[in-house]
């Protein structure tokens, strides 16, 4: 007992102490973070070919091959056709830059034009689903209701009720659905990116499409109404306890110690 | 006082008229007899015993805007197709209870406020009961005579969490309901009765026409009237005990030092409830809760992601999603464990807490009244197995909460998971070593500034070249504060053999007595607090430093 | 060394001693350096002496309560002019409801106006002389609880309680009894289970119905890495009894390649690698279908069990403790029907469920 303390309170111990924190944090942190897995490398380094081969073979072909066919880095692009391209490359996704759980939304690196190239050249290979026209994802003749049931029945179990994503296994995730173009939200429902499933015009109908992408423009939109206030991130009762722990029991709190101080004193001078 | 008063009389020769109904009042009710010994009942002034205040003012708020709220709401699960005001839910069917919901939020001026002071003061209400139990807890204030009240304050923190898990359920929303549909699981769940059970409670097959209207009666009569009675029970006994005070000059176990009721408790208090009100209203009108409307009916095939309880559940949750998947099938019959076990763990945990002043009171052998606070760092392992509880708990709202703190701190959900399972037995454990090293480290430190005095951070050079910092010597009252404590010796058991030379018998809970006993009060648990003698040696050998 | 209250002999040989035992009933002594000095004199505030800074507490409380009544009057007057659907954009807040805002606004200054008020008034203006009172002890003393003993003992031996067994015995016996009929008229809350938690509505020959399109629906209509939900013919949202009906009946369907499918069992249940399986989780009964159609796995949002449905929807993850039933399914002119019910109940376990 006496060693043990005396040992503690050699000068060095607190930086000791600090730096084995550290290294448990980070260690737990690398335990707990997603394990990789063997993805496309690094392939942000090309960008100046303008045409979709050209394109597709500086950009992409080093994980799906040079016609397309998918290797052992990435899948076959084989019938994905025109709205995966439009997605994918469109979001940022691809090209992907690191290994990871999943490969998340980032900066777009291409025009439109290039996209619409690289679309093309895909599509080319096998016939899969077309880039969907303005009319299919404007919320003209959409029925917000339905779509809200459309989005709670298909969408919600992944996306959370308004779209704020969730989690999924093993550090995949299902993506938060602000300030996500329609049009590729109605690509990513045609084509199913990554673990995300399809949902196809046998399984949702293309005016259910519309509809959900209507209601979400209405709850998830950047001028979307919180008639309550502040929205907390919209992801339920733990953001709300967190809230209710901190800004209500604490501001009560401050209260109470200013309710039981003692008021000053008079200085005797 | 009511001579003084009656000496004062009026033109006519009459008492005033506030004395005359006083008067009627005292021949009937006794009134005079109950305000001498509670007007000007003595309070002490601390913020922390303002914590059960929030409490009982939140439960309040809860009262007033839930009667409020319950001339609105239908309790009814009749399904009806939704054509009210907010565009997004039009032409949807739902039941009337999440209809009327959306009509208290959207139709009726206020309503929504309403909606969100009682959700938000339903929080509150419980957080604050949390946080006064723990300042009960590790100040030790359920020690006698106060061990019943701690039972009853307990009792009213395990109805809140059914009465708020009750509440929030009455919208039918897609939320709470997922919730019951939990409910249902569990019950289910229990051996034997459980599918009888699911069809009593649910009146039927899930979910039925008959859940909301009975958790409405529970909600709005049963629990809140067992609450009641309990909060007066409550009450009455902080009145009768005499509240509790720390330890500092004049304050001693046969005294409360503090001011009196009337005037300054009766105004600090009155307007304390209006500062909790003013307080909660503003974060209504400033943060959305439970907002229904986003969330949608219920529907048994739809679910969301991100799908909590409120967080004095969350602890639960936790405990059933960490849970392994383990299921008998034997006989014909099916014992699922996914859900028994954590549904079985959960009261064991709170009880353990509850009980907790039993324990202590055996193993220590005290039968004293206690009214003067103790610090926590002089009761080290009570303040152990405090933190090493609060770890537990919090281990498992990170489980109850696991999806949002994968996705928050791009964590996997899985390992995350292991994380809470392991955790939530090995990090108590560190907790409780943990938290009775520093208790020992802040007594060293105590006797240090007692034998020493506090470090003032002044260097200055003595003629001869040495440095020394300047040690302040404490008031008497800084003393008196940080030796008043007691230092119980820990149980002997004695010889083995009686004087007669016969051997003793000891029976096993004698022994498992002492051994606890050790482990309180034993000398790795505690530093021998300075004694007058090594003081007078220290102060009178070498001046102050 | 504090008053350490009223000792009580306790008879135990084996109570701890106390070193505090000697010190009982010290008093402040010159010689006890740590003995408690007793109450602090009281000192006065600038309140206390100086009536314009008593002045300046009395305005401020005033001004305080007048603040309350100006909310009050706001409260109402946001009442009575702001549109219930009036939405206002105010930062950070977003998109809000005005009157939401303003009504909690009002109310939360005039309530809170109000407190600070009167504690304003309690600390700078109401005496904060701090004065001991004595505490007594809760026990009764002795005479008082021989008193009660005795008053006891008569009563109990003029009630002859004690003599009179058999009315000892037939009154317990009558006062145990009578609870079971508020126990018994608990029966009608709800019918008996039969077999409903067995039995969906799924049965052979019954088709496959979209959740979205509400249409019949084909092999063709699934596509390999799609998610569909269905629901049996007949169902219709209006119907009296859906949400008893979808609590037990909805299906997800979707649809692996034949070779990714490691159950054979699974595989001969399937039409063409579509592969229908509850949508309700063997846990406690969350509709689970997060599905990721790259490793086939679906997750609960509620508890995280995870089952596999390229391999019979074995649990992989999380506390279900059985797979998740999967339905026969099979086409039949062009539509995809139930082959035959589900041959185990569906959503969570259950003592008979066997």
């Amino acid at each position: 007992m006496k060693k043990l303390s005396a040992r503690r309170r050699h000068p060095l111990a607190a930086l000791v102490v600090l730096l084995f924190a550290l290294a448990v944090t980070g260690g737990l942190y690398a335990a707990f973070a997603p394990a990789d897995k063997a993805q496309a490398d690094d392939t942000a380094q090309s960008l100046a070919i303008k045409e979709g081969k050209k394109l597709f073979a500086v950009g992409c072909a080093s994980c799906h091959g040079t016609g397309g066919q998918g290797t052992t880095d990435g899948p076959s692009l084989v019938g994905v056709g025109a709205a995966a391209v439009d997605f994918q490359v469109g979001t940022g996704r691809m090209p992907a830059q690191q290994p990871g759980a999943q490969v998340p939304r980032k900066k777009n690196i291409y025009t439109n034009a290039q996209i619409d190239q690289l679309a093309a050249y895909v599509a080319s290979l096998g016939a899969g689903p077309t880039v969907p026209e303005k009319s299919q994802y404007s919320s003209d003749g959409a029925d917000i209701g339905k779509g809200g049931e459309l989005f709670r029945t298909n969408c919600a179990q992944c996306h959370n009720f308004t779209g704020k994503g969730g989690a999924l296994t093993n550090g995949k995730y299902a993506p938060t659905l602000e300030g996500v173009d329609p049009k590729h939200i109605y690509e990513a429902m045609e084509t199913g990116p990554q673990n995300m499933p399809s949902f196809g015009d046998g399984s949702l109908s293309k005016q259910n499409k519309k509809d959900i992408i209507a209601y979400l423009g209405a709850v998830n939109g950047d001028e979307s109404e919180s008639p309550g206030g502040l929205d907390l991130g919209g992801l339920g009762p733990v953001s709300e306890g967190l809230f209710g722990y901190i800004f209500g029991l604490g501001a009560l709190v401050a209260v109470a110690i200013w309710v039981a101080a003692r008021t000053t004193k008079a200085k005797k001078s | 006082m009511s001579n003084e008063t009656s000496a004062t009389t009026t033109r006519r020769g009459q008492a005033p008229r506030g004395e005359r109904i006083a008067d009627w009042a005292d021949g009937r009710l006794g009134i005079y007899s109950l305000a001498k010994s509670n007007m000007r009942k003595i309070f002490p002034d601390h913020w922390s015993f303002m914590l059960g205040e929030v409490a009982l003012y939140s439960f309040i708020i809860i009262i007033l805007t839930g009667v409020y709220l319950t001339l609105f709401f239908h309790p009814s699960m009749a399904e009806v197709t939704y054509h009210g005001s907010y565009v997004p839910m039009q032409g949807i069917r739902m039941t009337q209870a999440f209809e009327s919901t959306l009509n208290i939020s959207f139709d009726v001026r206020g309503g929504l406020l309403i909606r969100q002071i009682h959700h938000w003061a339903a929080l509150v209400f419980l957080a604050a009961m949390m946080v006064h139990m723990m300042r009960v807890f590790f100040t030790g204030a359920f020690r006698k005579p106060r061990e019943v009240n701690w039972l009853f304050g307990f009792l009213l923190f395990v109805l809140g969490m059914f009465t708020g898990f009750t509440g929030y359920s009455l919208p039918d929303d897609l939320l709470s309901g997922t919730g019951v549909r939990f409910i249902e699981g569990v019950i289910l769940a229990m051996p034997l009765v459980g599918s009888y059970l699911q069809f009593f409670i649910f009146g039927g097959e899930f979910p039925g026409h008959d859940i909301i209207p009975r958790f409405f009666t529970v909600h709005v009569l049963l629990l809140p009237g067992i609450m009641l009675g309990l909060l007066v029970a409550h009450l009455i006994l902080v009145f009768y005990h005499k509240h509790t005070q720390f330890p500092g000059a004049g304050k001693t176990n046969n005294n409360v030092v503090g001011m009196p009721l009337l005037p300054v408790y009766m105004a600090k208090a009155g307007g304390f409830f209006f500062l909790v009100f003013g307080v909660i209203s503003v974060i209504a009108a400033i943060a959305s809760i439970n907002p229904v409307w986003a969330i949608g009916p219920y529907r048994p095939d739809q679910v969301s992601t991100g799908a909590q309880p409120d967080w004095y559940m969350g602890f639960a949750e936790g405990l059933v999603r960490v849970m392994p998947g383990w299921e008998w099938n034997f006989w014909g019959h099916t014992i699922n464990f996914g859900v028994l076990i954590p549904i079985l763990v959960f009261p064991l945990v709170l009880v353990a807490i509850a009980v907790y002043p039993f324990v202590e009171s055996w193993v220590r052998g005290d039968k004293r009244e206690h009214h003067i606070l103790d610090r926590p760092r002089n009761v080290p392992t009570r303040t152990g197995f405090g933190v090493a509880w609060l770890v537990a708990y919090f281990v498992m709202l990170i489980g109850g909460g696991n999806d949002l703190w994968a996705t928050h701190f791009h964590l996997s959900l899985n390992s995350l998971t292991w994380f809470v399972r392991i955790g939530f037995f090995v990090l108590p454990v560190l907790a409780f070593i943990a938290t009775k090293r520093i208790c020992m480290g802040l007594q060293r430190r105590d006797k240090d500034k007692v034998l020493h005095g506090r470090e003032s951070g002044i260097i200055k050079r003595l003629p001869h070249g040495e440095f020394i910092e300047v040690h302040e010597p404490l008031s008497q009252e800084q003393l008196h504060v940080l030796t008043q404590h007691e230092q119980p010796e820990p149980l002997e058991l004695g010889p083995e053999v009686d004087e007669n030379g016969v051997e003793r018998k000891l029976s096993r809970s004698q022994k498992l007595r002492a051994k606890l006993s050790k482990s309180f009060y034993g000398e790795d648990n505690v530093i021998a607090k300075p004694t007058v003698e090594e003081y007078q040696e220290i102060t009178s050998g070498h001046g102050h430093h | 060394m504090s008053e350490t209250g009223r000792h009580e002999d306790v008879p135990e040989e084996i109570l701890p001693s106390e070193r505090e035992t000697a010190h009982e009933g010290v008093v402040t002594k010159a010689d006890n350096p740590f003995a408690d000095p007793g109450l602090p004199a009281h000192e006065h505030r600038a309140q206390d002496i100086d009536e314009r800074a008593a002045r300046r507490s009395e305005r401020t409380v005033a001004l305080l309560f007048l603040v309350s009544m100006i909310a009050t009057v706001g409260f109402i007057a946001a009442y009575v002019a702001i549109p219930i659907d009036k939405i206002v954009y105010i930062w950070p807040l977003g998109y809000i409801s005005g009157l939401n805002f303003a009504l909690g606004l009002t109310l939360g200054a005039a309530l809170f106006c109000i407190g600070a008020g009167a504690v304003h008034w309690a600390r700078t203006l109401m005496s904060d002389e701090e004065v001991a009172d004595e505490r007594h002890p809760i026990q009764a003393p002795p005479e008082v609880k021989a008193k009660v003993l005795a008053d006891f003992a008569a009563g109990a031996k003029e009630s002859q309680f004690g003599r009179r067994k058999l009315i000892r015995n037939t009154m317990f016996g009558a006062l145990a009894l009578v609870p079971l009929s508020g126990v018994v008229l608990l029966r009608d809350l709800g019918p008996l289970p039969g077999t409903k938690l067995r039995t969906t509505n799924w049965k052979k020959g019954v088709r496959l119905v979209n959740q979205s399109t509400n249409l019949p629906l084909r092999p063709e209509d699934i596509a390999v890495g799609s998610l569909t939900f269905a629901k049996p013919e007949g169902l219709e949202e209006d119907d009296e009894e859906f949400a008893e009906k979808i609590a037990k009946d909805a299906l997800m369907l979707v649809r692996i390649q034949p070779q990714n499918i490691k159950d054979k069992h699974e595989l001969s249940w399937s039409h063409e690698g579509i592969v229908a399986y509850s949508k309700i989780c063997t846990h406690v009964g969350c509709p689970i279908s997060l599905y990721e159609q790259q490793t086939h796995h679906v997750l609960c949002p509620c508890h995280q069990s995870t089952f596999d449905l390229s391999d019979g929807g074995r649990v992989i993850f999380g506390p279900a403790g059985h797979a998740l039933p999967q339905l026969h399914i099979t086409e039949k002119d062009g539509f995809l029907e139930a082959a035959s019910g589900f041959e185990e109940p569906v959503g969570p376990s259950f003592w008979e469920r066997g």
